[in-house]
């Protein structure tokens, strides 16, 4: 009995203080505006929009977060531990925003929180206005004992509603972007959950099952059913743009992305250089093409190239700055590596505004009229014909950093990455192999620079900032540092993801910090790595196993 | 000869040399150019001498925060310069509500103590944080994980700013004591730049003194040196950082204060470039030592008041003012081939690629 009521009094202090984080973070989202800005995107149409999505998912995350913390299994399946702890945490956050709405109405607070509004007390409460700020801690608590509810389910049975209730609005985003105007009905969403729920459940047999069966399968079975496998992601890639002009722009971009990410990952995945100065090469890629093909620029002496005479060029030239700019950071470590290269990205694009070289590269007024590639008699002149095309380059990126990453170029870059030292005493010419590490990222990004600058017709300097380095670094951060899956999943949602949800882009960047920040502190070989680096980071929790 | 003379210098570090003494020929020739020329008055680099001083008080200040925290950490805290802007951030609200009350221009002195410390607080509470949610949990961890946290927390701060606050232009309210323009020892420079001179100079005098003399200070070299024998002599070492990362946050926001009273404004991105900039100077004096950060700070921010009418006008590039940002990252490339140490410093262990 007593060692029950002690640990049942302990929970206190972790609720509480998970609520108070949980409401800081709540409020935070609500004083930067996300809540206001995705008014508009229902996820269930008439009844919730993803802003109100948003809160709610902080009441559920704050009482997640304070039961683990006091740890999940401490107190078996007795219900009230379980269920006050996850309900305190939910009422304090619900008091913290409670606190705001009663505040705000007494007070002006729009003096300084510029987003302080009555309009986003009124979303808050639910559309009771400022009087409703009662129901918020209510609301809380219920939410709260709830998430704390399911913990006495199964693990299982409580993934399964996890899975469920977070697609959904996920999926609702998904189904608005490409099918403009259509939203979920309360009955459409209640289905998808219930699908979405018994599939999640059984999924992991159903995936043992299928294993199971393939295993069995003799080996030209296998091989039939993998190659069935990659005709049918081929497939769907090579349709995608079907969906119309929008969703293929969209997805010229994230191709564009893949392609900078995949040179980055050589760069940082592999051999471990923090290189935030990306965008330069980017650039040098972009203005080359730019400046050897646009009919604008006469100091060439009037050679004017088609796209694919100039691609050669580009890339050549983005390769030779990536061993230029290689050569004095030779000998520089990670931090002081990160701030060069972050100064020369800068450098470029300070230059490139200047009006020092505006004419020969146009300063802050660009290089426009920029021809699009021609294949034959077709003119890819549409973000779909275009895609294609960016289809094409990733492909060839990816051959070769899957290629190189198992060649003995490869290895060589991940010693590095481990320790530089070491690697030298087994032979390593680190010269030679950074250079080679620094030059092939270039390359890539050189060709998705050149193929961007024929994709939008018209470059700017302001088109290359540091921004875009950090995305790249965001995505692979985010994806999985040195896998090329990684990558792709990577640039889905960091540049998928803002493109539809266009409401958010003033906060883009906000989301990219904490999103860098928790994965480095939760996970910091990303959300789909190599094995290898896994296995790295991670090394500390295996040695104790020993 | 020649054999040992090709071994002990590689193919890179020539070229290495090469591009330093081209950077080097070019400043010379535009130097010569320009002062030939006769352009520009002796007024003109008087008042360009004065700003490139106070320029440079604002970047030491920031530049201590980078070194101090390099020091007992070993990593470079990316996000100081969020921690910078958000001093004089809360600090414009402050001098709003101070201004319509009237005091900011009854009582100038001690409004402006007032805004300098709310400033500090703020900076203070943020560099704290950081420590404390983002670099405490990754102590450990391999060298990349820190940096990128600290970039991300970097750009977390100035959206969250802008998102909280808005994007609209907040322009400190006008002082009417700092209008116009002093005469000091006959030097006429202008009544802000004065102020910030003075005043950078007390707190710089101050930190030395802090480090030098304190035993808190003492504690913080301390732990610079060697964080376990530091712990052996009964040093409290996560208490050490924190104070490290405080005193570090206090300096930005005062420089940030000072920033604003010369630049009149405060933006959510103001830290971007004044931090890479005192990054730039902590490395030139020396990271890790706190002089050499006070002196790389000067040096920069006279430097860079200098180099777009000295040199590059010389070589006849239209607009030079425009390139005066590339002078930090040059020179800090420059300062990374040809002294990786810095001027002063001695504490990073360069390695030969």
């Amino acid at each position: 009995m007593e060692t029950i009521n002690a640990q049942a009094r302990f929970d206190w202090s972790v609720s509480f203080k998970t609520g108070l984080l949980g409401g800081i973070v709540a409020l935070l989202v609500s004083l930067v505006g996300l809540v206001e800005a995705s008014q508009n995107r229902p996820v269930i149409s008439g009844i919730i929009s993803f802003g109100q999505t948003l809160v709610l998912f902080v009441f559920v995350l704050s009482s997640i977060m304070a039961i683990c913390r006091a740890g999940p299994d401490r107190w078996g399946k007795s219900r009230s531990p379980l269920l006050l702890c996850g309900g305190v945490a939910g009422a304090l956050v619900g008091a913290v925003l409670a606190a705001l709405v009663l505040i705000g109405s007494v007070i002006n607070l729009r003096a300084v929180f510029i987003k302080a509004s009555p309009e986003l007390y009124n979303l808050l409460t639910m559309g009771l206005g400022a009087a409703g700020a009662a129901v918020l801690p209510v609301l809380g608590l219920c939410l709260g004992a709830l998430v704390g509810a399911t913990y006495l389910l199964s693990a299982r049975l409580r993934r399964a509603l996890g899975v469920a209730l977070g697609a959904i609005p996920l999926l609702a985003i998904l189904y608005s972007a490409f099918f403009p105007g259509r939203r979920f009905t309360l009955v459409g969403a209640i289905v998808l959950f219930a699908v979405l729920g018994v599939s999640s459940y059984f999924w992991s047999d159903f995936r043992g099952q299928l294993r199971k069966r393939v295993a069995s399968l003799p080996p030209a079975g296998q091989r039939a059913y993998q190659i069935g496998l990659w005709v049918l992601v081929a497939l769907i890639v090579l349709l995608l743009p079907v969906t119309g002009s929008y969703p293929s722009q969209m997805l010229d971009l994230v191709g564009l992305y893949i392609l900078m990410g995949l040179g980055l990952n050589i760069v940082v995945g592999f051999a471990g250089l923090l290189d935030l100065g990306y965008v330069a090469f980017f650039a040098l890629g972009a203005y080359t093409q730019a400046v050897l093909t646009s009919p604008e620029i006469g100091w060439l002496g009037g050679v004017h190239l088609t796209f694919w005479q100039a691609l050669p060029f580009s890339v050549l030239v983005a390769t030779l700055a990536g061993v230029i700019l290689g050569i004095p950071v030779l000998g520089m470590r990670g931090d002081y590596l990160a701030i060069v290269t972050l100064g020369f990205g800068e450098i470029i694009r300070i230059v490139a505004l200047s009006d020092w070289l505006k004419p020969y590269i146009g300063g802050s007024n660009g290089i426009t009229r920029i021809p699009k590639p021609v294949v034959g008699p077709v003119e890819l002149a549409t973000p779909g014909t275009l895609y294609y095309l960016i289809i094409a380059g990733c492909l060839i990126a990816a051959f070769i950093a899957t290629r190189l990453k198992n060649s003995r170029l490869g290895r060589a870059w991940m010693a590095i990455r481990e320790d530089e030292d070491v690697a030298q005493a087994m032979g390593i010419d680190l010269v030679r192999t950074k250079l080679l590490a620094f030059a092939t990222g270039a390359a890539f990004s050189g060709l998705s620079g050149s193929i961007f600058a024929s994709m939008i017709t018209s470059i700017y300097p302001h088109s290359f900032h540091l921004l875009v380095s950090i995305n790249v670094l965001g995505l692979i951060i985010v994806g999985g540092m040195g896998s090329i899956p990684g990558v792709i999943f990577g640039s889905l949602a960091l540049v998928g993801l803002p493109e539809i949800l266009r409401e958010f882009s003033e906060y883009r960047l906000l989301i990219y910090g904490v999103a860098l920040v928790y994965m480095m502190l939760a996970r910091p070989e990303g959300l789909l790595p190599e094995a290898r680096r896994r296995l790295e980071l991670h090394e500390a929790e295996t040695k104790t196993i020993e | 000869m020649f054999q040992r003379l090709r071994r002990r210098i590689s193919g890179t570090t020539v070229i290495m040399w090469l591009i330093g003494i081209a950077i080097l020929a070019v400043v010379f020739w535009g130097t010569t150019a320009t002062l030939s020329s006769g352009k520009y008055a002796g007024t003109q680099w008087m008042d360009l001498l004065v700003y490139g001083i106070a320029q440079g008080g604002i970047y030491a200040l920031i530049a201590l925060g980078y070194t101090l925290v390099y020091g007992v950490l070993r990593m470079i805290n990316f996000a100081h310069s969020e921690v910078f802007m958000s001093g004089p951030y809360i600090g414009y609200y402050v001098a709003v509500a101070l201004d319509r009350a009237g005091l900011l221009n009854r009582q100038p002195v001690l409004s402006l103590a007032v805004v300098i410390l709310v400033a500090m607080s703020v900076s203070t509470t943020i560099a704290v944080l950081l420590e404390r949610i983002a670099y405490r949990p990754l102590r450990r961890a391999p060298r990349l994980v820190p940096l990128i946290t600290a970039i991300g927390a970097s750009y977390f701060l100035s959206y969250a700013f802008l998102g909280l606050f808005g994007s609209d232009l907040k322009g400190y309210p006008e002082i009417q004591a700092l209008k116009g323009t002093w005469n000091i020892m006959g030097i006429e420079m202008l009544r802000p730049q004065a102020v910030v001179i003075v005043a950078a100079v007390v707190m710089l005098a101050g930190l030395y003194f802090f480090v030098q003399r304190t035993k808190t200070g003492k504690a913080m070299q301390a732990v610079s040196e060697d964080k376990d024998c530091a712990a052996l002599m009964g040093i409290n070492v996560d208490r050490i950082i924190v104070i490290t990362f405080a005193v570090g946050g206090a300096l930005a926001g005062a420089a940030g204060v000072f920033y604003a009273l010369l630049f009149k404004q405060v933006k959510f991105n103001m830290g971007f470039f004044p931090g890479i900039k005192a990054f730039t100077s902590a490395v030139l004096g020396g990271i890790g030592n706190v002089t050499g950060a006070m002196l790389g700070g000067m040096f920069l921010g006279i430097a860079e008041s200098l180099f777009p009418n000295l040199v590059l006008d010389g070589l006849g590039i239209p607009a030079p003012y425009q390139l005066k940002d590339a002078l930090a990252f040059i020179l800090l490339v420059l300062v990374l081939i040809f002294r990786p140490t810095g001027i002063l410093g001695e504490r990073l262990a360069v390695k030969k690629a």
